[in-house]
């Protein structure tokens, strides 16, 4: 039994993991009505960079910090660099750049820092066992970050005016523009933030799976799982499913199919939402007369 | 002279939709922008706002905005409720009023709100309701209300009666006549319903084929028996 | 960039061979064997590791064109061709290393079996679309090692091992003595210009019209009486056919097949190939199979993460620039040539 409560704490841990990138995923898909192919590989460099700085003896939440903000402006220059050249392409256009996006993201990060596996502090660190042993110091700490992030963007997008400017331009570009939204910057700023939260998450789950150059690729499909279960166009739901996978995954690994296929359960996730309910499971109806 | 448009062609593509408009339109009081189908009353508006292909002069309180951006163009005091009402559908009345005010950094935004409250009352009972649940004549008011907000020197207005019962619409005229005279606000009015329009309105001009054809004072045009037979239906 | 410029990929007209249009019956003998020459003589010129790499470019130029069927031609975005590729690759593997069979045989078996797993995928694929699709294939192209890995098929599949394999040996009949590799160009360019022809046969007709017709405007297709959900399935079942088919060939030119031979990389490397190569362009895929094989080997002399990066920077430019890719950027100098001529 204490295996079993186990399997779902340690499933909420990484949940919330899945749950920051499928939110990072559904501010972008909100916005643009894309899905970032290289999220992943974002985070990833973000990482790195973090790690970078904790070896050069930076204290680790300096590091924190400034790998969130360069992540920012990363994302923010991405969508200015990138995206609003082929805004009004076609889909199967931009699909390619983010192929091209990952594909240089990901390998530029190889080729900085190498593709030998590195280990990456946690700054969680306990004397003892807590909650009675089912839970690690890590897995609580990175869960309360997590939290804690997830909040503070709630917070901004329904309390400040900007997050509200923000949410404007993704529903209605058209009028946000006429009340005087500078939409081209606020889906930059979206890039911007959904790049910030890739990059608490990177830092997040680097202990727990180790740093290289492909970590994040994985937690990429757990995150569109996630985000599918949740609509991908809800940020509330994506968290929520997000959480939902890293516990149906840490069970399904435990008692069902094993940790080999544990890609193809995401998979299956996909497809199965994707197949049954494409609205998603928690897919909010917008009720609207005309 | 608070805008003065000046030789404006504009088209989607390869089609021109007008073909050289001169007009002005003066501070405060209504100005209507009249014709049919096609006419290109809403491409007119949509030109101003700098929301489609624009050639020619448009100027706004003395400076010229012909190819700015849409926003800068709001930004300088232009307020538009387009074709299907622009409103965000998605978020509530509130959040509505506040993206109405979101350029605005001065202190009087909460005064405007009740200021709203008092020529729409009705949105005021669904303050925390979503928007695109409200029936077609709230979402109307919704659209002037937000627009309004932006404080606007003027404000162009598509089809206010549009898709509504007579009744909403009467509503909706007596409402903007109480805010022509208590706001000072200009309005460019573009109706489909010219009878309505004209008595509102203080000038007019008749849009042919992306072309004006008459102007004038809006109550001779009304008593005009030759121009109401040939453009104006009634 | 203009609105028509914008649309450009998926507004792309096929003309496979448009030199042949209109031209007298001795110049399209001309252009005929013209071609078998080029064909043929690359076999006897170059050595066996250089004619390994050009079988090899032939046969990813083959699996371009798969995926160039569904997503160029159809509008379909897979990111998940690779599945398929690994599918046709295992198939032929698994029959000739388990049961004996000749690698011909294999063949057909190997496209029926791509056939109906493309075929049945085309279902979902319906009511995904666009961005949805894409998402899905692409999942399906990074699990895909982790299944083929798998202990349950590990009898079957070699599991990490993989299976080792030999290439077919010239027949006997043949004259002079062919040298396997030499054979192995030969099957490879033989297979793949049967298929090239095929689709190209199958996209300058009628199907293909009602393809890029559901492709560009799916409404007006269907309220032209077309059949788009039937189009749509069976669009993948011959991209998945030909894309497995390639499989099949690069499973005996390279005599092995592992799962990490199979990663999400073989996904992406014919998506840039047929971006590169040409969307929606028969002779572009073939481009892109020159480039996916050359570009990353002269690349791999500068560092291990360089063809990717390179892949990378070359895809996203090509999406800017040259978004009809080398088939467009040729059509385009043709035009320019003829009318100067």
């Amino acid at each position: 039994m204490d295996g079993f409560a186990h399997q779902i704490i340690a499933g909420i841990a990484t949940g919330g993991i899945y749950a920051s990138v499928a939110l990072a995923l559904v501010m972008i898909y909100q916005a643009t009505h894309h899905v970032n192919f290289a999220q992943g590989e974002m985070a990833t460099l973000s990482t790195f960079i973090a790690w970078s700085m904790v070896e050069a003896g930076f204290p680790y939440w300096v590091a924190f910090a400034a790998t969130v903000m360069v992540s920012f402006l990363i994302g923010v220059l991405v969508e200015r660099l990138l995206m609003r050249p082929v805004q009004n392409a076609p889909v199967l256009t931009h699909v390619g750049v983010f192929i091209g996006l990952l594909l240089i993201v990901g390998n530029m990060t190889g080729w900085i820092f190498g593709y030998t596996t590195k280990v990456y502090p946690s700054p969680f660190t306990s004397s003892g066992p807590l909650l009675g042993g089912l839970i690690s110091a890590h897995e609580l700490g990175s869960t309360a970050v997590t939290l804690v992030v997830l909040t503070l963007v709630f917070l901004f997008f329904r309390y400040t005016s900007l997050g509200l400017a923000m949410r404007a331009a993704a529903y209605n570009p058209r009028s946000a523009r006429l009340v005087g939204i500078r939409v081209g910057w606020m889906l930059a700023l979206g890039w911007g933030l959904a790049a910030a939260i890739g990059a608490v998450a990177g830092m997040m789950v680097a202990p727990v799976v180790f740093l290289d150059p492909t970590m994040m690729t994985g937690i990429l499909l757990y995150a569109f799982a996630g985000a599918l279960i949740g609509g991908i166009d809800n940020p509330l739901g994506a968290v929520i499913g997000g959480f939902a996978v890293g516990v149906l995954e840490n069970l399904a690994g435990a008692y069902v199919v094993g940790t080999e296929l544990k890609l193809t359960v995401a998979l299956a996730i996909i497809i199965g939402v994707l197949v049954v309910r494409p609205s998603g499971l928690l897919g909010r109806v917008v009720t609207s007369r005309v | 002279m608070l805008l003065e448009v000046k030789g404006l062609q504009a088209g989607y593509g390869q089609t021109h939709v007008l073909h050289g408009l001169d007009f002005v339109v003066e501070e405060g009081g209504v100005t209507a922008l009249l014709g049919a189908n096609g006419a290109g009353k809403t491409t007119t508006l949509r030109a101003i706002c700098g929301m489609v292909k624009t050639e020619g002069d448009i100027t706004f309180l003395g400076e010229r905005v012909t190819g700015r951006a849409t926003e800068d163009i709001a930004r300088r005091g232009l307020a538009h409720v387009p074709d299907g009402r622009g409103t965000f559908m998605e978020l509530s009345v509130e959040e509505n009023f506040r993206l109405g005010a979101y350029v605005r950094r001065d202190p009087d935004v909460r005064a405007d709100f009740e200021r709203m409250f008092e020529w729409f009352p009705r949105l005021k009972q669904r303050w925390r309701q979503q928007a695109g649940t409200l029936s077609g004549g709230e979402q109307q008011m919704l659209a002037i209300a937000r627009a309004l907000l932006l404080r606007p020197r003027l404000l162009l207005l598509d089809e206010p009666s549009f898709g509504l019962a007579p009744l909403i619409v009467q509503e909706i005229f007596g409402i903007m006549r109480r805010i022509r005279e208590e706001s000072g606000v200009g309005i460019l009015l573009v109706e489909q319903n010219a009878n309505l329009a004209l008595e509102l309105a203080d000038r007019a001009y008749l849009l042919e084929t992306g072309r004006i054809v008459v102007s004038g004072p809006a109550a001779e045009i009304r008593e005009d028996e030759a121009v109401r037979r040939s453009y104006l239906g009634y | 960039m203009s609105a028509s410029e914008n649309v450009a990929i998926p507004g792309t007209i096929p003309q496979a061979m448009p030199a042949r249009r209109g031209m007298p019956a001795w110049q399209v003998a001309l252009v005929v064997l013209g071609g078998l020459v080029v064909a043929i003589a690359p076999a006897f010129i170059l050595e066996s590791f250089p004619l390994f790499q050009l079988t090899m470019a032939v046969i990813m130029g083959l699996a371009v064109l798969g995926l160039n069927m569904v997503t160029g031609f159809n509008g379909q975005i897979s990111l998940g061709h690779g599945a398929f590729f690994a599918l046709g690759a295992y198939a032929t593997a698994i029959l000739m290393s388990h049961l004996d069979w000749s690698f011909w045989a294999t063949l057909p078996f190997s496209a029926a079996v791509c056939g109906v797993v493309g075929y049945g995928i085309g279902f979902p694929a319906l009511r995904l679309g666009g961005l949805y699709l894409a998402l899905t294939t692409f999942s399906l192209a990074v699990a895909v090692p982790q299944i083929l890995k798998h202990k349950s098929i590990e009898d079957w599949t070699g599991g990490v091992q993989g299976l080792f394999l030999v290439k077919p040996d010239a027949p006997a009949w043949m004259p002079g003595a062919l040298t396997p590799d030499q054979w192995m160009y030969f099957v490879a360019v033989g297979v793949a210009g049967v298929c090239f022809l095929l689709c190209w046969n199958l996209i300058r007709g009628r199907i293909g019209r009602a393809l890029m017709a559901t492709r560009d405007h799916q409404t007006a297709a269907e309220a032209m009486g077309m059949d788009t959900a039937t189009l749509k399935t069976r669009a993948f079942a011959v991209s998945a056919m030909v894309t497995g088919i390639a499989g099949s060939l690069s499973a005996v030119a390279v005599e092995f097949v592992a799962p990490d031979s199979f990663s999400l990389m073989v996904s992406i490397t014919l998506f840039v190939g047929m971006v590169v190569g040409g969307v929606a362009s028969i002779l572009g895929s073939l481009f892109g199979g020159l480039f996916v094989l050359f570009v990353p080997n002269i690349a791999e002399a500068i560092s291990k993460a360089a063809p990717g990066v390179i892949y990378g920077i070359l895809l996203i430019a090509f999406l800017f620039i040259l978004p009809d890719g080398f088939a467009g950027l040729l059509r385009r100098i043709a035009g320019r040539l003829r009318r100067r001529g």
